[in-house]
């Protein structure tokens, strides 16, 4: 019984192959700002249950491709996006498709930690709040001390929940902006470089949490360090230029990639 | 857990299953949504109508002011009339005092046909003639002794109210006792624009009469010429001193207590009510420094000190856009504070001082309250020759026009505030090319 | 020698110490330009400035004091009993002595001698040389105004003779200095830094005269009518005095001014903030850029437009149209067409002013609102808020310091704000609540005693100077507290 068949094992590897699901698929995406074209026709697809790393030097096209995937290039005056992006069986492009229920599904924590200038809870409970997702104040309490829990803030700021979320450390801050993105409970949670502006310690705390958040959602993370990459994710694609140069396993891409490009950027020969 | 796309594309790509639709109140949000943004287009909206609407009111009131009806008629300068005794050999002053309406009078009643001993009928005649005909004829008659006895054709104003019936002004459905012009003088009208002797011309007078009681004949002289003395002032006193101030605090001034209350000073400054300036002038240059009242210096002094914050502000903002880059060049290559600020920085400010100082005139332009109370509101008929003389303002003459009750007056206030604005717009044009012509992005 | 021609002179001696200067330093130089501390310009400036500067205080001070001077010789030597007289009389006399003064001027010698001979022919001989004489002038005032016109003759030499020696002195002594080693750019720098200083005092001596004046004049008020009759009366009635009687004061509250005031105030601030903040909102939170760059401007135009232009806009089309339109409701709901709200009123005055401050609440609010992060914008944005969910409860919160800062600045203006209910509000100082009837400000009031003649002496003209100090101190109040708010605020975010 320990011991499997040839063909058992082919079958298992098949049916692992089979279980690949994708939760967001993008096909041909180009983005345009005004007459600057910064994206080419990049196909990229996520993974779900997977965290997803975009690295590539700066101004490659990574975190454009990232704001992509929740429309939150929409805001940015005279952007236009070309192709076709899925979340699901959704063309979240689709007219019909809302913008305001899809960043509820796909949440965002950018660069800088930006929590509004308000007490913690209400910052954790702002998402929830605006969504209607809390029947009552104990629903919203227990929402927030989840939501707190799972950014693995909850011991640090629970006999302060009514103080300022501005009054946090910048690393407390970044945890706290993951929070109120949980909160919503999205299916995809994208991250655009959210160590990047921390110490390595509460980088250290953030990429652990990261870890953890894998097993409810579908993370997407851009980050400028290659060693961030290797830590968290178990998939990684390399931009350039404004092209998805490779995608592969994490694994392999940073021991015999496929591409030339790959090779140089990891080794330090650009970036 | 895995579920194969329907869509033909995707065929090949396991696609993960589409979660349960949360109810997110979408619905009921992208209301409150639309009606947030229509509150907002409504605001604009409202601003912009307001904006039409006094534009509108002002130019519809005010465009006929441009032109001004008049008379062309022969007039016999009678001798009868001006100088009966023939005395102007010995006095002078007789061609002077003549009753010169008479004269005008007559020749009207002529052309109408109105019988020499028909009173009445000579009342409603002279009611169709501009008072100002006595200036006009007295200077033509004294300039030229000679046209006495002969019968000259002369152009000469129409009285205000037969201005305003032939711009179609006046209601003729009125009763005839509850409106100014008569159906008799009425019919005349009619008479004299067939024969072409009654036409509207170019107001030459609007730009360059003074005041008058009389609307028909009242200008904006006086005041334009007291608003160009002013700005004169304003822009000569307060461009270098707003200069050499903005230079000091934003070049070399330390960070300390006097600095920053200068810093704070000017800010407030620039939120005084324009009234206390008013104050300020009237009990310093006025009744402390003795300066005349009236007087378009007065004025001016008044306005550069109002106009002052206005362009420290902007010369700041100007110097503190060019870049920290350019100063560290100079003094690296050994220039002193000094030449670096008057060599480099500011020329490179230059736009944006002079696009604030524009501005801030432009500011002062249309100020009338400070103005009111230095005693610029004068009947002043004569244009200044220095700025020492009495003299008014544009707006201050709005504002006297705008306390006159007769209906002639509203069409020359609303002809007056279409000047200014004019100037306004030449002047803040004039601002927003040279912004667009030196702009420079660091 | 006139003034200007003075000043001529001594920018002539400037100029001729400018190229002196600059010559001596190339001579100096010998040609090695190295050798020398500065360029030659600066020995030249530094020269022309020492030649120029000392002369014209000189003259300043000259200028200012030697009239004084005159002025009291003159008076010192009036006859006893004209010395005896009231000061005003005293003043009458001097002026006329001046205009005799000025008189002799344009008289042959002969004239003049003539006239010493027969004085009562004085007044019609000036008035045919064209110098009118209020009174026929006493004796005594003829040998005074010889007097006067000598002494500011001989006023006049001294001060060129004196300027000139200072100029020339001047250059002279700053040549003398110039060496190869001589720091005259430092020199001539450390002055222009001077003049930068006294330019930037100006500021302050603004605020100072602002103060100062309206301060001893209204204190003067203080003595007539007393400080809390003023600060607390309900009833303005400050009739006019007769010619000379300053006893016969009226009565001077302040309050229903004041109510006034802040009663158009709030109905200008009703129509303003909405109107206002939801354009600024619109502006920069949904206007695409091609919305902005049309309206933004446009909306700005009505910040240009005179306020003068506005009160007329009031006074013939807006007070009409409300009054009018009052009466036609009237007798549309009661059958009689009467009207309800007056053309001049507290309301057509409000509305007005709401409007004049549109765009002050937009700018001002629209600066505060742009200055809210991008950040904190894209963070509720990426959560699924809609637009408006994110400027009510993330960006208007925010801001709201800011705004209230900017809306105190705003009111501040409304308070001052002049031209306006001077044409629209009336004149009618009554305390009352109905918007439709008219009332009065503070500032109309200022308005209405200064124009026409005035009296420093009497309590119904340095009323105005009473009432402009409370509403200098009302608006200042109010700025200053704004301008802290706001630059908490913008520290916040910077």
């Amino acid at each position: 019984m320990n011991m499997m068949s040839e063909a058992a094992v082919e079958k298992a590897l098949d049916k692992k192959m089979n279980d690949i699901s994708y939760k967001m698929i993008g096909k041909d995406v180009s983005v345009y700002y005004g007459e600057k074209r910064a994206l080419y026709d990049v196909n990229l697809n996520v993974r779900e249950n997977t965290v997803t790393a975009l690295i590539g030097p700066s101004g490659c096209g990574k975190s454009t491709f990232l704001r992509t995937l929740n429309r939150m290039n929409d805001t940015i005056d005279g952007c236009r996006v070309t192709g076709r992006i899925t979340l699901d069986t959704d063309d979240i492009y689709d007219p019909n498709i809302d913008v305001v229920e899809l960043r509820a599904r796909v949440g965002m924590v950018f660069q800088k930690p930006n929590p509004f200038p308000k007490s913690i809870y209400e910052n954790v409970a702002y998402g929830p709040r605006i969504h209607g997702l809390a029947k009552s104040k104990s629903d919203m309490d227990a929402i927030v001390e989840k939501s707190l829990q799972k950014a693995g803030l909850w011991n640090e700021v629970k006999d302060r929940l009514h103080e300022g979320g501005t009054g946090l450390s910048g690393g407390q801050q970044q945890r706290l902006c993951i929070a109120r993105a949980v909160a919503v409970s999205p299916e995809v949670i994208l991250m655009d470089e959210p160590c990047s502006a921390l110490d390595p310690i509460a980088t250290a705390k953030v990429e652990e949490l990261i870890h953890e958040l894998r097993a409810n959602f579908t993370i997407v993370i851009v980050t400028h360090s290659m060693q961030q990459a290797a830590r968290v994710s178990q998939r990684t694609a390399m931009f350039h230029l404004g092209n998805l140069v490779e995608e592969n396993d994490t694994d392999k891409m940073f021991t015999n990639p496929d591409d030339q490009r790959t090779q140089d950027y990891i080794m330090g020969r650009f970036g | 857990m895995s579920q194969v796309s329907t869509s033909p594309s995707m065929a090949t790509l396991g696609v993960s299953a589409k979660p349960e639709r949360r109810d997110i109140g979408l619905r009921r949000r992208y209301a409150a949504e639309r009606r947030f943004r229509l509150f907002g287009m409504a605001a604009i909206a409202f601003g912009l109508l307001f904006l039409f609407l006094l534009l509108f009111s002002v130019v519809s009131k005010g465009y006929t002011a441009f032109q001004q009806s008049m008379i062309t008629i022969p007039v016999e300068f009678s001798e009868q009339v001006i100088d009966k005794n023939n005395e102007r050999a010995t006095n002078p002053q007789k061609l002077v005092s003549a009753n010169y309406p008479v004269v005008a009078r007559n020749a009207l009643a002529k052309v109408l046909g109105v019988a020499e001993d028909d009173r009445a009928g000579l009342k409603a005649v002279n009611g169709m003639i501009s008072d100002s005909v006595r200036t006009q004829f007295r200077d033509m008659v004294v300039a030229n002794p000679a046209i006495i006895g002969t019968t000259q054709t002369v152009t000469f104003l129409a009285h205000g109210d037969l201005d305003s019936a032939f711009k179609g002004q006046i209601d003729l459905s009125v009763a005839e006792n509850n409106r100014k012009i008569s159906d008799k003088q009425v019919g005349w009208m009619n008479t004299l624009v067939e024969s072409g002797a009654l036409s509207k011309h170019f107001n030459t007078g609007l730009f360059v009469n003074g005041a008058s009681s009389r609307p028909e004949a009242a200008g904006l002289g006086v005041a334009v010429v007291g608003s160009l003395y002013m700005m004169l002032i304003v822009l000569v006193l307060s461009l270098p001193i707003g200069v050499a101030a903005s230079i000091y605090l934003e070049e070399f001034a330390p960070k300390n207590r006097f600095t920053d209350l200068i810093e704070v000073n000017i800010n407030n400054l620039a939120a005084v009510p324009s009234i206390v300036y008013g104050l300020l002038g009237l009990a310093v240059f006025v009744n402390f420094a003795g300066f005349p009242r009236s007087a378009a210096l007065v004025g001016g002094l008044v306005l550069t000190l109002m106009t002052l914050p206005t362009i420290i502000i902007a010369t700041r903002a100007a110097l503190k856009a060019v870049p920290p880059s350019i100063r560290s060049a100079a003094l690296g290559l050994g220039a002193s504070k000094m030449q670096t600020v008057f060599h480099h920085v500011l020329p490179l400010a230059m736009p944006g001082i002079l696009t604030g100082t524009i501005i801030g005139l432009a500011h002062a332009l249309g100020e009338t309250a400070p103005l009111l109370l230095i005693g610029m509101v004068a009947f002043v008929a004569d244009i200044p020759g220095t700025p020492l003389d009495p003299s008014t303002a544009l707006p201050v003459q709005i504002y006297m026009w705008a306390n006159e009750a007769e209906r002639a007056f509203v069409e020359r206030t609303s002809g007056a505030i279409m000047v200014l604005l004019i100037f306004l717009i030449l002047m803040n044009v004039g601002a927003i090319l040279l912004r667009r012509r030196f702009e420079r992005r660091w | 020698m006139s003034i200007s021609l003075l000043l001529l002179v001594v920018a002539v001696i400037g100029a001729v110490g400018y190229f002196i200067g600059s010559w001596r330093a190339n001579a100096l130089a010998g040609g090695k330009l190295s050798s020398l501390h500065s360029r030659p310009g600066y020995y030249g400036s530094f020269v022309a400035l020492w030649a120029i500067l000392p002369a014209v205080v000189v003259v300043f001070v000259w200028v200012i004091a030697s009239p004084i001077y005159v002025n009291s010789t003159i008076r010192a030597g009036f006859p006893e009993e004209v010395k005896a007289e009231p000061q005003a009389t005293q003043n009458l006399n001097y002026n006329m002595i001046s205009a005799i003064a000025r008189g002799f001027k344009v008289l042959t010698a002969e004239e003049r001698e003539a006239l010493f001979k027969d004085g009562a022919a004085a007044r019609d001989v000036l008035a045919s040389k064209g110098v009118p004489v209020a009174a026929e002038p006493a004796p005594y005032m003829l040998k005074s105004a010889d007097d006067l016109n000598r002494m500011t003759n001989t006023s006049s030499t001294l001060l060129s003779i004196l300027a000139i020696v200072v100029a020339t002195a001047g250059a002279f002594l700053s040549y003398r200095s110039i060496a190869p080693k001589f720091r005259a750019r430092n020199r001539v720098e450390g002055m222009m830094l001077v003049g930068l200083i006294a330019a930037s005092s100006i500021a302050i001596l603004t605020t100072v005269g602002i103060v100062a004046s309206m301060f001893t004049e209204a204190v003067h008020f203080f003595n007539m009518v007393p400080a809390w009759e003023f600060f607390f009366g309900t009833v303005w009635d400050p009739r006019f005095a007769a010619a000379g009687a300053t006893a016969s004061a009226g009565q001077f509250g302040l309050i229903p001014l004041l109510a006034g005031t802040l009663y158009i105030g709030f109905v200008a601030m009703l129509v303003a903030v909405p109107v206002g903040l939801f354009a600024a909102i619109y502006m920069s939170e949904y206007a695409s850029r091609h919305v902005r760059s049309v309206a933004k401007p446009l909306l700005e135009v009505l910040a240009g437009i005179p306020t003068i232009v506005y009160g007329f806009f009031a006074l013939v089309t807006v007070g009409p149209f409300l009054r009018d339109i009052s009466a036609q409701l009237n007798g549309l709901v009661t059958g009689n067409y009467s009207n309800f709200i007056q053309a001049q009123s507290v309301l057509t005055a409000g509305f007005v002013m709401g409007i004049m401050l549109i765009p002050y609440v937009s700018s001002l609010s629209d600066d505060i609102i742009t200055a809210v992060p991008r950040a904190l914008r894209d963070g509720s944005l990426g959560l699924g808020a809609t637009r408006s969910e994110t400027i009510k409860r993330v960006i208007l919160p925010a801001a709201l310091p800011g705004i209230v800062g900017a809306l105190l600045m705003t009111a501040s203006r409304a308070v001052g704000e002049t031209m306006i209910v001077v044409l629209a509000a009336g004149v009618a100082a009554r305390m009352q609540l109905n918007p439709f009837e008219p009332m009065t400000t503070v500032t109309v009031k200022i308005v209405n005693q200064l124009t026409g003649d005035l009296e420093f002496t009497s309590p119904q003209t340095l009323v105005a100077f009473a009432l402009g100090i409370t509403l200098f101190f009302i608006t200042l109040c109010l700025n200053i507290y704004a301008l802290y708010i706001v630059r908490k605020y913008r520290e916040q975010y910077e």
